[in-house]
């Protein structure tokens, strides 16, 4: 028999609408401008990542928002704070490993990535910021399985 | 019949009755034609074939047998058209009759009855009755396989359409056949054939029938579990669309009156499922039975139809376009013109659409009251305007019960100012209501004393006022707009339907006019209103309304008029403008008497702008320019022999510049010269030849003096410019008197530097017949100059001959070809020249805007690209490759990917395997230069193109990487966001060819790929994202991270 889900019913919200950015040809377009990274950049990478347990993303589930991201393109600094849909929550590392490596796999190398809090916060940080343990995990190839499914696209 | 005929059909029976794998089914099929052939020509009988066959028709190997059997029914079906005697038929239906039982070989029995069946006058009723009986006897049709259903039922089918009679004197067994035939089918196909059946047994046997009656209940019962037809297999909707399956069972429903018990019931309970498919269809079943049953029948069911629909309009979502409400409107309006009056009057004495009519009072605004009230409105507005406009009787009705109630109702409560918004809203609906019930009428005169006629004069005085009230009082956007269409619908009732009288039809349109000019800072109501104007003066205008139509004219189209020449500015110039020209459109006498105002007032701020840059009068000017470019010269085109209006302009402007000699010279004026010539051109693209002939000489008079005496710059430069404008517009057919100096008029113009005159230039070779002598001479005297203007005026030259498909082309290529291959730079002026020699290629490849296009009467032959494609390519391909000298270099890859990138795409993909290698090169050699971006742009999206096009993989996959390390430069290409981009997804696009061929670049693209991950730009940032994911997963699962 399958393990029972660790929440069988979660809340589903809506998707928030994606805002347009300005491209060549809109008049005021600077083709030597830098475009800093931002919150909503930083999200509009995480936001598809799929809930390991549901066919649902991150988005629509409220795990992740857009005001939870500290990032500070400059410092080379980004900070994301998740909240797992129930406390305690034993995807919580999984949820925070899909997004470390979704965001390894999208920002420049010069970035660092903090994952943030959690009710087990320490424990989860303390797996999830030790290099050698997330290399670890990475060697393992179900929990890889796992993590690729959860970053398969799913508006493409 | 001869022995070798006898031989060679033997050898064609065997061949088609051999069961074993060494026949092929082509082959089969091909003996049987033969044998076919050889019965139609009368080289053998039918007869004798059968008497050659006799082994094979009776043997009891099973296999055998069938494919004989099978082989004589084809053979009939082909000989469909051959006429046979009478005898043959007999004994061959007995043959196949009895073979029905043989299930062995059952399809070639059905086949072979089905043939001879369909030869209608040939088959007596007895043979007919024989095959019935035999079908009854021996089969059970849902036994079998698809195909022999389906046979099954064109047998059927067959049965009923051609032997009524046979059909009719079997009655019960027969429909009982049916029943069984069809109960439980699945297939789409089969269904389609099934609904059929049902619907030509209902009309077969009359509605007293007793055996249909007796059976009414089971077939319908069989049927109605079809309903709502809905594919639970998404792929079967390929053979049989859901829609023509819905619409055959429709037609069964319908077929007899005798099915209303059964299927009203079913159609009301499904309309009450949650499933809005199930409710649409249940909706338009409804309303073609009401159709067929007629009123008698559909009595009783009126009441429960009359809850369900209105549950059904209620509970639609208004929002967006609902399928729901308009089919239950359908059905709403068929029960209203169906029976008289007892539809009618549930809805007048229904208790919700009572009640709420009656707490209308109670809505103060639209937007304040909630959302199920305002849902409640509309349902009850949209009820009330069908069942109106659905037949007089109707309107009567409803007018009596509600109208007065609905008027009082607007005018009650004076206190609040405003009248209520409910009343408005359900009174226009009705007047919108009365004027689709005359208009649609209008053939049969119907009485203009009817009750609702009476009603709506006696009451027209208080709605004007409350509507007007209501379009003065209120800012809201739905108050005004029904305001606005109630005034809109009175003044545009049909002559002796209208309720206003004359005066009250002006004070309308005065109104209306007075908001036109005081009240345009409310933006919806303005165009709302001018809407209206054009509206009623369409109607006039087509009902010839000749006592509204002097009314029209004088308050509307003066005042409009009026306006363009008045000086108060506080209505801005463009709305008078887009005004003025909106009410022209309505009909020519309009048209006409607002452009001669136009033109007065074109002419006069032309003159206040060219005499001191007013900039005020140039904005005016433009303002007015373009509304003659958009809107006036295309309306003139669908309008025969009324290429004057355009020719007056033309002539208009020359006269003023021949009468002007002040100009003003500055920046808004170059902006209002180019207007002024895209006018021109336009104006004058739509003369005919001989107005253009008179536009040609004047300005050609104009032009001359003008260098005789050079007054000023500004004003020759009009002149230079619209001179240009005339000739880039004309047609090929048009006379021009004096070509050579026209011609040395427009070098003597391009070597002093107008661009226009090197379009003009092109126009000129595109559509002037000219002998080779004087394109030679034009040729060598430009080429005297060697400047860069003379260069653009040879490509634009070059361009004109090239779309006309002229051979002198080729000198000129030529010309160019060499001028780039056998000359190295020294100085920065030669570099200039080469350059402006190369980008000659860009101006022959793509298409203008400013001239040389249909619009502006040009001869264009297809093909003309792939023609300049073909010269060039071979020639700078192979002289690129000996080259060294890198600016030279540059220059012919400027050249080559402007012939590259506004090639067609497929033939470039023809040559794409010597390209590629050209293209990279190019694309390298341009990205060195920040001047060449644009260029390298448009180079890099063909190879995009050819990246993602199907036919191009075989060169991706040879050239696979170079392409890679090309494009990895491209991807930290500084110069142009786009380049980076499009770089990036062409990196993505190589990620999917062959795994094999790309995986060792790997490393190197993700390198390229990391650096674009930092990219100052977004949208590449985000493209290297995707590409970064593509690129993971060509490998393993893991990215070295």
């Amino acid at each position: 028999m399958a393990p029972a889900l660790i929440n069988a019913n979660p809340v589903v919200y809506e998707k928030k609408e994606r805002p347009v950015r300005s491209r060549p040809g809109d008049g005021n377009f600077d083709e030597y401008a830098t475009e800093l990274i931002d919150q909503l950049e930083i999200f509009d990478h995480i936001r598809d990542i799929k809930d390991p347990e549901h066919p649902y993303s991150l988005e629509e589930l409220k795990v992740i928002t857009e005001d939870a991201i500290e990032v500070d393109d400059k410092r080379s600094y980004v900070r994301v704070t998740f909240t797992p849909t129930v406390e305690h929550c034993s995807m919580a590392t999984v949820i925070g490993l899909c997004l470390r490596v979704k965001l390894m796999r999208s920002l420049p190398s010069r970035f660092k990535v903090a994952p943030g809090t959690h009710a087990t916060e320490d424990a989860v940080n303390k797996q999830l910021n030790d290099k050698e343990r997330v290399a670890a995990a990475l060697e393992n190839p179900n929990l890889v399985d796992m993590v690729d499914e959860c970053l398969t696209p799913s508006y493409e | 019949m001869g022995d070798s005929t006898t031989i060679n059909c033997v050898k064609h029976i065997e061949t088609y009755v051999d069961s074993s794998s060494s026949k092929s089914p082509a082959e089969q099929d091909a003996s049987l034609d033969a044998i076919a052939k050889l019965v139609m020509n009368d080289m053998i009988t039918l007869e004798s074939l059968v008497r050659e066959m006799g082994m094979y028709l009776t043997t009891t190997d099973n296999i055998i047998r069938a494919r004989g059997i099978l082989l004589l029914a084809e053979l009939l079906t082909r000989i469909s058209s051959k006429p046979l005697e009478n005898a043959t038929i007999h004994s061959l239906i007995g043959f196949f009759a009895e073979r029905l039982s043989d299930w062995r070989a059952l399809r070639g029995a059905l086949v072979g009855c089905l043939a001879l069946m369909r030869r209608k006058g040939d088959i007596s009723s007895s043979d007919a009755t024989a095959v019935a009986q035999s079908f009854m006897q021996n089969l059970q049709v849902q036994s079998l396989g698809q195909h022999d259903r389906k046979l099954c039922f064109e047998l059927l089918e067959c049965l009923i359409d051609c032997y009524p009679n046979t059909v009719m004197t079997m009655e019960d067994d027969f429909v009982y056949v049916i029943c069984e035939a069809i109960d439980g089918e699945k297939d789409p196909q089969c269904l389609l054939l099934t609904f059929h059946l049902v619907e030509m047994l209902s009309h077969l046997y009359p509605d007293s029938s007793n055996s249909l009656t007796s059976y009414a209940e089971d077939l319908f019962n069989i049927l109605g579990s079809y309903f709502p037809i809905h594919f639970t297999h998404p792929k079967g909707e390929d053979d049989v669309k859901r829609e023509e399956l819905s619409r055959a069972l429709m037609l069964a429903f319908a077929s007899t009156p005798l099915f209303e018990p059964f299927s009203i019931p079913l159609l009301l309970e499904k309309l009450s499922s949650s499933l809005p498919s199930s409710k649409v269809e249940s909706l338009k079943y409804l309303s073609y039975c009401t159709l067929k049953y007629g009123p008698h029948r559909m009595l009783q069911h009126l009441e429960s139809l009359w809850s369900s629909l209105k549950e059904a309009i209620f509970t639609s979502d208004q929002s967006n376009s609902n399928k729901i409400a308009s089919e239950a409107l359908v059905l709403l309006q068929n029960l209203i013109q169906q029976d008289n009056g007892v539809f009618v009057n549930l809805i007048l004495k229904d208790a919700d659409i009572n009640l709420t009519l009656n707490s209308l009072s109670n809505y103060n605004n639209h937007d304040d009251s909630p959302m199920p009230d305002q849902q409640r409105l509309n349902s009850i507005g949209q009820i009330l305007h069908v069942s109106s406009a659905a037949s007089m009787a109707s309107c009567n009705a409803i007018f009596q019960s509600f109208f007065s109630g609905l008027v009082n109702g607007l005018e009650k409560d004076y206190a609040s100012e405003k009248p209520k918004f409910g009343c408005l809203y359900i009174c226009v609906e009705l007047l919108a209501a009365c004027r689709i019930l005359v208009m649609k009428n209008d053939e049969v005169s119907y009485n203009e004393n009817e009750t609702w006629c009476i009603m709506l004069h006696s009451f027209c005085d208080s709605l004007i006022s409350s509507f007007v009230k209501s379009i003065k009082e209120s800012n809201e956007d739905s108050y005004t707009q029904s305001g606005v269409r109630g005034l809109k619908i009175l003044a545009s009732f049909p002559g002796s339907f209208s309720p206003v009288s004359k005066s009250t039809f002006e004070n309308i349109l005065r109104e209306f006019i007075s908001i036109i000019i005081l009240k345009f800072n409310n933006t919806s109501l303005w165009s709302s209103i001018l809407d209206s104007l054009t509206e009623i003066g369409s109607f006039i205008e087509k009902s010839q309304d000749s006592e509204k139509m002097p009314s029209f004219d004088a308050i509307i189209v003066d005042k409009m008029v009026d306006l363009l020449s008045s000086d108060d500015s506080t209505m801005p110039f463009s709305l008078k403008v887009k005004s003025v020209s909106e009410i022209g459109l309505i009909n020519l006498k309009y048209m006409m008497k607002i452009v001669q105002e136009l033109n007065k007032t074109i002419i006069t701020s032309l003159h206040k702008s060219w005499i001191d840059g007013d900039s005020k009068s140039v904005e005016h000017a433009m303002i007015l320019l373009e509304c003659y470019d958009d809107k006036i010269l295309p309306w003139f085109q669908n309008i025969k022999d009324s290429d004057d209006v355009a020719t007056n302009f033309a002539l208009k402007i020359w006269d003023e510049i021949e009468d002007n000699t002040l100009f003003y010279d500055t920046l808004v004026e170059k902006k209002l010269l180019e207007t002024t010539m895209n006018t021109m051109k336009h104006a004058v693209a739509t003369c005919s030849e001989e107005n253009q002939t008179k536009i040609l000489e004047k300005s050609f008079k104009v032009n001359e003096s003008n260098l005789v005496n050079k007054v000023s710059q500004p004003r020759n430069k009009w002149i230079i410019s619209l001179f240009n404008s005339v000739i880039i517009a004309l047609h090929p057919k048009t006379n021009i008197k004096n070509p050579k100096k026209t011609l040395e008029t427009l070098i003597e113009s391009l070597t002093n530097g107008h661009t226009s005159s090197a379009h003009a230039l092109g126009s000129f070779f595109n559509k002037i017949p000219s002998n080779e002598a004087i394109i030679d001479n034009t040729f060598s005297h430009l080429i005297k100059f060697s400047n860069v203007n003379a260069i653009i005026g040879l490509s634009w030259m070059g361009k004109g001959l090239l779309m006309r498909g002229h051979e002198k082309v080729k000198d000129l290529i030529k010309f160019f070809l060499d001028f780039l291959i056998l000359n190295s730079p020294q100085d920065q002026e030669m570099v200039d020249l080469m350059r402006s020699v190369a980008d000659s290629f860009g101006i022959m490849m793509s298409d203008s805007e400013f001239c040389l296009n249909k619009r502006l009467n040009s001869v264009i032959k297809p093909l003309y690209k792939q023609r300049l494609f073909s010269i060039v390519m071979p020639i700078l391909s192979s002289s690129i490759v000996k080259l060294d000298s890198p600016v030279t270099r540059s220059m012919q890859h400027r050249a080559l990917a402007h012939v590259i990138s506004n090639a067609p795409l497929s033939a470039v993909l023809g040559e794409a395997k010597k390209l590629i290698p050209l293209m990279l090169d190019g694309l390298t050699i341009l990205s060195e230069d920040v001047e060449n971006r644009d260029i390298l742009y448009n180079l890099l999206l063909v190879l995009s193109g050819i990246l993602t096009n199907k036919n191009g993989e075989e060169v991706i996959v040879e050239n696979a990487y170079i392409i890679i390390r090309c494009i990895n430069k491209l991807v930290a290409y500084p110069h142009m966001m786009l380049v980076r981009e499009t770089a990036v997804q062409c990196l993505t696009a190589m990620s999917e060819v062959s795994y094999a061929r790309v995986y060792p670049f790997r490393p190197e693209v993700l390198q390229a790929l990391s650096r674009a991950l930092d990219d100052p730009k977004r949208s590449v940032r985000q493209e290297a994202v995707r590409c970064r994911q593509a690129w993971a997963s060509v490998s393993s699962r893991s990215l070295h991270i």
